[in-house]
Formats: C-alpha cells, structure tokens, sequence
C-alpha cells in the first residue's frame, strides 16, 4: 500500500468527498439542492459523527452564479453544530455545459480521498447516472451503487449496507478507497440552516474544461407524457375478442388440491415456496 | 356429361331426415370435404348451392347450451382443436447466419423473465428485424439460474418465445449475489468474441442499470439512458435514433442510438407470434478471474413487516377464513412474509388499514402471493394482478381466487397453516442441527 494510505490509517477518520449538484424541483423547476446528494452528504455527516476526525470535502463543478450559489450554499447549511471543516466546499468552476467528469477525476486524484460518495443521478441536465461509474473507471475503484447505510469503517475496509429493491438489504465489504452512489434507499437529509448556508464560502480552483459537444447536438425538450400502453388483442375471431374483452382474467389453471390432509396440503405448499427461494 | 347435375331424390331424403339409419354415411357420401368421422357439414346441394348441415358443427359451451362459430374457425366437430392449432400456429424462426448481433442482458428475477426483460427483447428483435433482407440475431447473456415459465419441455421455450436466438448461459456461484466485476468480465469476453451491434439492458434497479453503466464505460460509449422510444433514422450513424428520459423524468432527450442502451419499461411491445431457436452457446475462451475487491456477505435478514407492502417480495394475506388471528401472525413470523388482508379483515378490525391489497387498498407486486380464507373478489383480485405465483388455502373450490390460484389447497385454513408452520420450523431444526 501506498505510505500516505497507511499514515491515514492510522488516524481514526478518513478524508471523504461528497459531490453535489444542483438540483431541480420537481413542480417550480427552481434550482434547489439534489435531494439524493442531501443524502449522500447526510450519510457523510453520520459518518463523520461516528467517526470523530474524518474529514468531509464537498465538492460541485460547475458555474457560479446567483441561482447556484444559493443551492449550492443550503448543503452547507446542513452540518451546523457538528463543528468540522464544512464552512466551505470546493468549486471546480467551469462554464456552463461543460463536461463534469474530467476535473472531478483530476480533482479526485490529486486530493485522494479514501470515499467518495455521490448521487446516483443529477436532477438537471442528462441525468444519466452515468458520473460515478466514470469516475470509478477512470480512477480504477470500486463502486457500489444504491447505497443504504454505512456500518463500520476499519483498517481500509468499509462494511455497507446496499438497498436492494423490494425492501432488502445486502451486506458488502469494500476495500477503500471507493465511490459510493446514493438513491432514495439511504436516510433522508436533515434541513439546511440559513445561518450557516450564509456564512459559507467557496474555495474556488480553477479547472481545465472542455465543452460537452455531444450533448450539444441533441435534441433536448420538456418531458411529454409516454403513450399508455394498450392491450392488444391478437384474437382471429369475434367471439376470441369478446371473450378477451369480457371475460374476466382467469388464471393458466393451477394446480388445486382437494381432499388432501392439512399436511399434504402444507407440504405442496412448502414445496412451491422453496422453488420460489422465499422461505430463508 | 358432368356439367349436368343428376338427383338421387332417396339419397336427398335420407340426408334431410336425421333419424333414418343410412343419415350418416349418405351424408359423408355427399359431402364434398367430408373427413371421416361425423356428419358433413357442408356439400354441394342439387342445385351447386351450398348446404350446410347446422347439427353437425358447433360446440357445447360453457353452459351447456350448443353454440356455433360463424367466424370459419370451426368446421364440424373440432372444437378442441382450435385452441391448440392456435397456440402451434407461432411462427418458428431460426436464424443461421445472422447479419450482425443484438445483445441483451435480461435480468432474470428469480429465475424467470420479468415483463421489463421481455419488453427490451421486443426491442431487440424490433432493432435485429428491421431489415428482413440481412436480420440480425439476438443473443441473450443469462446469469444464474434459469426456472422458465411451466415445466419440462415448456421450460426452455420460454427463453425462444420472448425472440432470443442464441443464450449464453453462466450459472455459477461466481455470479451469484453482487457480483459486478465478475459479470462484467464475462460481457467483455461476449464482446470480444462476438463483437454485437447493440448491447441492450433493463433500466431497472434489480441490476440491469447498475450492470449496463458498468459496462458502457469499460467500452468507452456514451450510454443512452432511460430509453423509451427508438425509431429508424438513416442519418444516424447505427442507422437508430433514440428517446430517453433525463433529468429526473422531466427531460426528452433526443439522440442518436449508442451501441449500449439502458431501456426502461415498456420500450417495446414483447414478442408472441414467433418462437426463435434460443439454441445455447458456451464461449470459446475462459473467462479471466478478476480479483474483486467488493465482498458480498450476502443478504441482510429484513423484519418483514417494516417492508412497504406495495414491494413486499412475499406476502401471506389473510381474509374471513382466517379464523385464528394469532396463529396467522405466527405463521407470518415463521414464513418470513409481509402480512396483508382482505377488506374484510380490516374491517372486523382484525388487520391495520394500510394492510389492505385491493382496489381500494395496495396494490401488491409480491412475487409470491398466498391468499388464506380470500374469497377472490374483483375489488381482491385487481390488486395482485402483478404477482407472479399465487397460492391459495380456501375451503370452497368454486371461488374466484382459486381459479386465479397457481397453487390451491382446499381445506381448513387453520390445520394448513398450522401443518406448514410446523413443517417450515421442522425444518429449520434439522437444518441447525446438521449445520
Ligand atoms: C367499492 C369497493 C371496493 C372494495 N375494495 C376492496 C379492496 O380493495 N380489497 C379487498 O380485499 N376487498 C375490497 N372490497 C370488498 C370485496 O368486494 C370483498 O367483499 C372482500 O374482498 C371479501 O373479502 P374475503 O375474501 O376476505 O371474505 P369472503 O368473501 O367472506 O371470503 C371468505 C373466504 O374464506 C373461505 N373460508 C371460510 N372459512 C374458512 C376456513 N376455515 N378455512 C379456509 N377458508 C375459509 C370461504 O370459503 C371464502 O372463500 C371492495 C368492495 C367494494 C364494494
């Protein structure tokens, strides 16, 4: 391992980047703070609560002007009271429509956090979800994606808790350093004061940039609402499509089971549920 | 001579008169495409009119009452016959020297092809068909295991049904679980050697969003994401133009089609007139063992009832035939299952309103739906029309959700629920025991 990686160990916290965008809200289109990276830097914050010492690093690229900064500074407005280094965030400045990726991977390299953690998709924008799987590309790290809770952090490994859908959780062992992106699984933020939004500041580094062309030719316009799909009824006779039409939804015609001792029955029924790998 | 119709008046009688003993075969004499068996429908009459034979075509309906299809399906007594002919009429469709390939990675939910898997096959096959001159073949990339839909023969035609001509299948503890950088290894090695035109995956997060990211930058093309519509464009440079959906759903992104897309739901309709050869492929080369440096300590044990019943995996719902509540919610601990009831149990107090599947409550997409004392009523049914299997315990066997039911035991709901407790805790002792 690299000498730098281990003097961190030795220090309880780890250093952490959390990257945030600029949101979009859903009904006034007004610039707001991402509610996924709330999130993320939510996570960051317990984090940094449990682990005393580690250093969060908020980190957005993009342009800065009236309606950014006040999105940007109400994620800031989120760490009062915990009394760590979050008075100000990063800004890689870059102008408008320029590609994010590539001063986030530059940034990302020369600061070498142990975690970084993002959302999983911007809120403005193409929105793709496309960023942390670039960075961990690019940087050669491991990612995790829909994250739920962090557990412990020990000797370079993190243990993770992954949201999956339907409610489950996985258990993951990560060697740092990692990016991790954060969905609507992982716990909701807390609100931004306005006090501490305002005294924020920025630490403004300059950044290489290039335009991102290949967004610029496309076609972009407000959502329009997708066609509802029809069911269509592929019957060659009346009486098929008055029946498809009438009828009520009947099954394939399973398998039933009458006259059987309860135990007969449960066991048919054990049976079908094993199969289906829902019984743990 | 044989222009002129000649008459055998006796012959005419008897086929008039049903009751005489030669009615039969005079009729199966006359009949011009009689096949054997019964009556014939339909002859030349004397005078080159037509006759139809109205006893001798038809079925017995559902109430008993004889019905006649005018329709040109039926003809004679092959009422059965029709349905099956039907269901073979699907055309099969083996593609040997594909012109280019479409790849697809379904994501397999328990086994089987979700209704998203199936859609983004449509959507395959629409991309491999378009020209019908040089089609292309769909190779589908399966990891895990496969269950398919019915069993034995049927299982396998599942896979050729939603239009998949090659199946590349891994089923190894390998990738089990979460295991990105292992699966991805294996999509590399499928693009090197086949190099395919289009990767296609499920925009969806049972993996195919996460897994089609991945693989889009370790081929270094910009995905399209949340793809919803794809139309022919010429001056595309894949000759497609795609639809997506960005910025949080409140953008229409128009593009031309990538060679990775991620397509939500709904992209495209599914297959069902054609049944493709699904023929399974091994790849050439081992597959290089990458080191991972994720862990995956496996599922986490989740309290069943903090699990929003909407997407819950697996529900035990209980209606007026449950008749021990206790014991109900005990079976419900031990099943592991997120508990849900019929209006009626609410009502009688017996189950909190936000329990409620139905109409008027949740609707579920368990994959696995048991249905105690429910009776099945359309208000019932219409909420769990998205489940996969249901099972039904229910001591009339003419009701509705047994007749929705992939599973139905008839009987008393209490001694079955108390005999598959005991068994599940049996079992699970045996299994403490051996461990
Ligand atoms: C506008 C409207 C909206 C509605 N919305 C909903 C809704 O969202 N959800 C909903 O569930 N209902 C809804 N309903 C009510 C619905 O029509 C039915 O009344 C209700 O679903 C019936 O519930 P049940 O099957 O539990 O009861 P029942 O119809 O009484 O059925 C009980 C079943 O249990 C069986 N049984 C009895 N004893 C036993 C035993 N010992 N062991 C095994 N089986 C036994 C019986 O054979 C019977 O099949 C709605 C009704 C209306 C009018």
């Amino acid at each position: 391992m690299r000498p730098e990686q281990q003097q961190k160990q030795q220090k309880p916290g780890i250093d952490v980047a959390v990257l945030v965008s600029i949101g979009r809200h859903p009904t006034t289109g007004r610039a707001r703070r991402a509610e996924q990276d709330a999130r993320g830097l939510e996570l960051a914050l317990a984090m940094e609560a449990e682990l005393p010492g580690s250093r969060i690093d908020v980190l957005h690229a993009g342009s800065q002007d009236v309606d950014s900064e006040a999105a940007l500074r109400s994620y800031l407005g989120m760490a009062t009271g915990v009394g760590m280094g979050l008075e100000s965030m990063t800004l890689l400045e870059q102008p408008e429509g320029s590609d994010a990726i590539l001063p986030l991977v530059e940034h990302l390299a020369a600061t070498s956090p142990q975690l970084v953690i993002t959302g999983a998709r911007a809120e403005r924008g193409e929105g793709s979800g496309l960023l942390p799987y670039a960075l961990a590309e690019h940087l050669g790290w491991p990612l995790v994606n829909s994250l739920a809770s962090i557990e412990t952090v020990e000797n370079g490994v993190i243990t993770l808790l992954q949201a999956l859908p339907r409610g489950q959780r996985r258990r993951l062992k990560v060697r740092l350093p990692a990016i991790i992106s954060v969905d609507e699984a992982a716990p909701a933020a807390r609100q931004s004061a306005f006090g501490p939004a305002r005294r924020a500041t920025f630490l403004v580094a300059p950044t290489t940039s290039e335009a991102d062309s290949e967004l610029a030719q496309w076609h972009l316009s407000p959502a329009r609402k997708r066609p509802k799909r029809l069911k269509i009824i592929k019957a060659a006779s009346a009486r098929d499509r008055f029946k498809a039409a009438a009828s009520k939804a009947e099954g394939k015609g399973g398998q039933v089971l009458t006259d059987v001792t309860p135990e007969q029955g449960a066991e048919a029924i054990y049976k079908l549920l094993k199969e289906e790998g829902v019984l743990r | 001579m044989s222009e002129i119709i000649r008459r055998d008046p006796r012959r005419e009688w008897i086929a008039r008169n049903r009751l005489h003993p030669d009615h039969a075969s005079v009729l199966a004499a006359l009949g011009v495409n009689s096949e054997g068996g019964g009556a014939a429908s339909e002859w030349l009459g004397p005078n080159g009119v037509v006759r139809k034979n109205p006893r001798a075509i038809g079925f017995i309906g559902p109430n008993g009452v004889k019905r006649i299809d005018r329709s040109g399906l039926q003809q004679g007594r092959q009422a059965a016959a029709t349905t099956t002919a039907a269901r073979d009429s699907r055309r099969r469709v083996t593609i040997d020297q594909p012109a280019f390939l479409v790849a697809v990675v379904p994501d397999l939910t328990g086994g089987r092809l979700s209704s998203h898997d199936k859609d983004l096959l449509g959507l395959a096959r629409r991309v491999a068909d378009a020209d019908a001159e040089q089609p292309g073949a769909v190779v589908a990339i399966l990891f895990g295991e496969h269950k398919g839909e019915g069993d034995g023969e049927h299982k396998e035609e599942a896979l050729g049904d939603a239009g998949i001509d090659r199946v590349v299948h891994l089923d190894d503890e390998l990738y089990a679980g979460f295991a990105p950088e292992a699966r991805l290894a294996v999509l590399s090695a499928v693009e090197r050697e086949m190099t395919p035109r289009f990767w296609l995956l499920p925009d969806s997060p049972l993996g195919g969003a996460d897994l089609g990211r991945r693989l889009a930058l370790r081929l270094g093309e910009r995905a399209a994401t949340g793809v919803w519509q794809v139309e022919v464009d010429n001056e595309a440079s894949l000759g497609w133009r795609c639809t997506t959906r960005g910025a949080a759903g409140s953008l229409d992104i128009q593009r031309p089609l990538p060679r990775v897309a991620l397509a939500l739901a709904e992209c495209a309709e599914p297959m069902d007139e054609t049944r493709h050869a699904a023929k399974c492929q091994t790849l050439a080369a081992p597959i290089p063992i990458t080191l991972s440096r994720i862990e995956d300590l496996g599922q986490v044990a989740v309290d069943p009832a903090g699990v929003a019943l909407a997407e819950a995996e697996f529900i035990l719902s209980g209606g007026n035939g449950v008749k021990q509540w206790d014991a109900f919610h005990h079976a419900a601990k031990v099943l592991g299952a997120t508990e849900g009831a019929s209006r009626v149990a609410v009502d009688d107090g017996f189950m909190a309103r936000d329990r409620q599947v139905g109409a008027t409550g949740t609707w579920v997409t368990a994959r696995v739906y048991m249905a105690v004392g429910i009776s099945g009523a359309i208000q019932h049914l219409q909420g769990i029309q998205r489940c996969d299997k249901v099972v039904a315990i229910n001591l009339d066997p003419g009701c509705d959700m047994i007749k929705r039911a992939d599973l139905a035991v008839i009987g008393d709901s209490t001694q079955i629920l108390a005999a598959l407790v005991a068994m599940v805790e049996q079992q699970r002792g045996g299994q403490r025991d051996a461990a």
